[in-house]
């Protein structure tokens, strides 16, 4: 059995990831849930994110390159949104195009960036703390707070304002609440822009947390679609919670097994509710 | 027959090619291209015919590769007797995996080509960790001699196997099965209010799609000769299957293989041209541009075009069964209720349907009526009661077990299958009925009754082509079509003009003139008054009365449901 300390900076560890994780699945679940649209393309969005981040980060700093990048991707999401209500009307046709998108992305990048591992060389990678008997990195942790901000933000937006009034009648039922006037087709274009926004921000976390290739893009997709069906379609704070419950359970797998079985954690998961909660599908 | 020729001359065509002393070059060119075949026609099988599209075929070829490298590898077992254990481990995989989500009734495609996606990371992660170590598995095997040099062997190994493949796509594409499937696709429910038995289709076609992957699987894993976990369990199989398919025509049995020879082709000569990057990206346009394009495919695209141009061939009606009606009851309905999170749609409801009468059905809206017609069918489950047709409970069991029993049903909001043509959609509930019928005899069985409600010069259109009250009377000619001893109708007639209202009329009194015995759930109280026997009125999920139309109309309580109290 591995020490408390171990246990603890992994719990510590599987939080920061499954902050990642949220992040990720917050455009997810946001345009599966609210525009019926399963965009795999959001992974290949958010590294090239993180490849623009890294190719800026010689002049600029890292955080400096989102005012860049984010207004960049909100017109991106916007753009995808009119080629896919225009051009894919059926679920499984968005899946199928956003995956042909993003065999298109990681082919741009390998080209542009090779296929080699990239690591963004910043002065943030070297800040880090001291808790006690745990250590705690400046990266990590901006990647929590801005995943707790923006879920929360968005949770807000949703709960409380007549654009998320708006924004949950077109869930429940989008013709309908067209005929009562809401604008929908504005909508869906901001939560589109939104959703690839926030697949800006998740770039830049990546790029400050981990190294960068090409074929990392599908490493991703497995467990962060498991959190955001965990968590709900459609919600903001669902994939972060779930984010949190699979990156401790997986931190923990691997402290007191190997860290190979990793994956097997999310997809465990993801069965149970399945079994067990049938019925939020 | 002409398809049994076909396939014999293409084999002995292809099967020659080893024996001429070509380049090593050809044998391993065609034998990736019918690698591909064969990896896109049994995905194909379940995700083209059903609507399911799986993102795992990458897991099940694997599983396949890994049991064959393992075993020949590891253990020295002979190659050939791998492959039935090959083939076995991935429909084992497929059918627990299957066993699980395919229970989750509301389980939407797109979870389930999610599920089938973790699923290769999955079974990558048990690879890497307790079989392969982390290096790969060499694998030298004994390769039975059936051509002059080992990749010719291999190559007629794969051919077989192609074959075999497109084979059972095509038989399966005939077949009850196969009609089966399509209807799935087109909307499950349905189907399986028809009888169609969906779960257990679903999970034989997982298996078999499985099966055959995992065959190729182990072939394969002898071909490259060392395989590793990060090259086997590759997403890109998983998505290059799924773009063959679509490219070709998911809803053809040969589709698939067309799909597999162009997108092959396109990809050996960008990676020959030493330009991977620019294929894998040139892949990606590809899927969109059919996606956006040619959503049915190639061959789907062709078929359009043919049925256009075929036209009807149409038999004559069969005799037909007597009526006889009597007071002995068909079905008796006690204390059934359900509710829906709170609201009580039915409240202890009591009734009986007597054999060769027409029951009306009515009541206010919201009174339970639809509800009693969707329980009886097995659409939704009673929470308490019991149903007992012809002296058998009917609660508790499948819905195509009780359409199987007898009892059809039409759908208030028309609800044919989509992609399936007018005949077709007949076609399929006497294939699923009391008897089992093959495709032909449900076929001449489906002309009749296209006949009987005027649809047949309609029979080679897809259904979004009919207008409303068409729509209504294919409802009707699906329902009467299984031949049902007990036909629940839920208000054919709402939205139809005057003359067509009198056209239903007459097409109702000539169903039950045939032995059928009729519950007419309706609104307009005219064609009530016509055409039931006896009416039984619910109110609230319950019953309230029952007896012949007149004096059931004149009930206080009746009155008082439908108008409320009067005062003075």
């Amino acid at each position: 059995m591995p020490s408390v300390t171990l246990l603890g900076q992994s719990v510590l560890s599987g939080i920061f990831i499954g902050a990642l994780y949220g992040l990720l699945g917050l455009g997810l679940s946001l345009s599966w849930g609210m525009l019926r649209q399963v965009n795999l393309a959001h992974f290949a969005l958010a590294f090239l994110g993180g490849y623009i981040t890294f190719q800026l980060s010689g002049r600029l700093d890292p955080f400096v390159t989102l005012v860049v990048t984010v207004p960049l991707f909100f017109v991106a999401g916007m753009a995808l949104h009119w080629f896919l209500s225009r051009y894919a009307p059926d679920m499984l046709n968005t899946l199928l195009v956003t995956f042909g998108l993003t065999s298109i992305i990681e082919a741009g990048i390998q080209r542009i960036w090779t296929a080699d591992f990239m690591r963004m060389e910043s002065h943030y990678g070297d800040i880090r703390w001291k808790l006690g008997a745990f250590y705690v990195s400046f990266p990590d942790l901006v990647t929590l707070l801005l995943a707790m901000i923006l879920c929360g933000a968005m949770w807000a937006l949703i709960r409380f304002t007549d654009f998320g009034r708006a924004a949950r009648a077109m869930t429940e039922d989008a013709a309908m609440a067209a005929a009562f006037g809401v604008n929908e087709k504005r909508l869906g274009y901001v939560i589109s822009g939104l959703a690839a926004a926030f697949a800006a921000v998740a770039g830049m976390c990546l790029a400050l947390t981990h190294t960068l290739a090409p074929v990392q893009i599908y490493a991703w997709m497995g467990v962060v679609f498991a959190a955001v069906m965990i968590g709900g379609l459609g919600s903001a704070m669902g994939p972060l919670l779930a984010g949190f419950l699979i990156g401790v359970s997986e931190a923990l797998t691997m402290a007191v097994t190997a860290p190979t079985w990793a994956p097997l954690v999310s997809f465990t998961l993801l069965i149970a509710i399945i079994l067990f909660r049938p019925a939020r599908f | 027959m002409r398809a049994a020729g076909g396939f014999i001359l293409i084999g002995a065509a292809l099967a020659v090619i080893p024996f001429l002393g070509l380049p090593a070059f050809y044998e391993t060119f065609l034998y990736l291209l019918l690698h591909a075949v064969v990896l896109a026609t049994s995905w194909n099988l379940l995700s083209g015919y059903s609507g399911y599209f799986s993102f795992g075929h990458g897991a099940f070829f694997g599983a396949g590769v890994y049991v064959t490298a393992a075993l020949v590898g590891q253990y020295s077992w002979n190659f050939l007797a791998t492959l039935p254990l090959a083939a076995g481990a991935a429909a084992l995989l497929g059918l627990v995996l299957g066993a699980i989500v395919f229970r989750v009734r509301a389980l939407r495609g797109e979870l389930f080509a999610l599920l089938t996606l973790a699923i290769t990371f999955v079974l990558a992660t048990i690879m890497l960790n307790k079989v392969d170590g982390g290096p790969g598995i060499q694998v030298m095997a004994d390769i039975p001699k059936l051509a002059p040099t080992a990749s010719g062997s291999l190559y007629l190994l794969m051919l077989a196997i192609a074959l075999a493949t497109v084979w059972i796509a095509h038989a399966v594409f005939y077949s009850r099965f196969g009609t089966g499937l399509f209807a799935i696709h087109d909307d499950e429910d349905v189907a399986e209010v028809m009888g169609v038995p969906t779960y257990r289709f679903k999970l034989a076609a997982f298996c078999l799609s499985c099966a055959l992957a995992g065959l190729a699987g182990g072939i394969h894993a002898v071909f490259v000769s060392y395989v590793t976990v990060a090259e086997t369990f590759s997403i890109a199989l998983a998505v290059n299957v799924v773009l063959m398919s679509a490219l070709g025509g998911t809803r053809h049995w040969l589709g698939p293989a067309v799909g597999a020879i162009v997108i092959t082709a396109l990809l050996y000569g960008f990676t020959a041209g030493q330009a991977p990057v620019l294929g894998r990206a040139l892949v990606g346009v590809i899927l969109i541009a059919v996606i956006v394009l040619m959503p049915e495919g190639i061959l789907g695209k062709l078929l359009k075009r043919r049925r256009r141009q075929s036209s009807s061939s149409g038999t004559q009606p069969h005799p037909v069964r007597a009526a006889s009606p009597n007071s002995e009851p068909i079905l008796v309905a006690r204390n059934v209720s359900k509710a829906f999170k709170g609201v009580q749609a039915l409240a202890d409801a009591s009734l009986e349907v007597r054999r060769g009468e027409i029951l009306g059905l009515v009541g206010p809206n919201g009174s339970g009526k639809s509800t009693f017609i969707n329980v009886v069918s097995g659409h939704y489950p009673a929470d308490s009661g019991s149903l007992i047709f012809e002296g058998e409970e009917l609660i508790g069991r499948p819905a195509h077990r009780i359409a199987r029993a007898g009892i059809a049903r039409t759908y208030q909001i028309p609800r044919p299958f989509a992609h399936l043509s007018v005949l077709q959609n007949v076609a399929l509930p006497p294939m699923f009925g009391q008897v089992v019928m093959h495709r032909a005899a449900a076929e001449a069985e489906a002309w009749r009754w296209l006949e009987f409600t005027g649809l047949a010069s309609k029979a080679h259109v897809l259904p979004a082509e009919l207008n409303l009250h068409q729509r209504k009377f294919l409802e009707l000619a699906r329902a009467l079509a299984s031949r049902p001893r007990l036909l629940f109708l839920d208000e054919v007639l709402s939205g139809l003009t005057p003359t067509e209202m009198d056209d239903a009329i007459r097409l109702v009194r000539a169903i039950r003139d045939q032995g059928a015995t009729i519950v007419f759930v309706e609104h307009v109280m005219r064609a009530v008054m016509e055409l039931t026997d006896r009416v039984v009125v619910l109110t609230y999920g319950k019953a309230i009365a029952a007896g012949l139309p007149l004096e059931v109309m004149r009930d206080p309580q009746v009155v008082d449901a439908y108008l409320g109290t009067a005062h003075a």
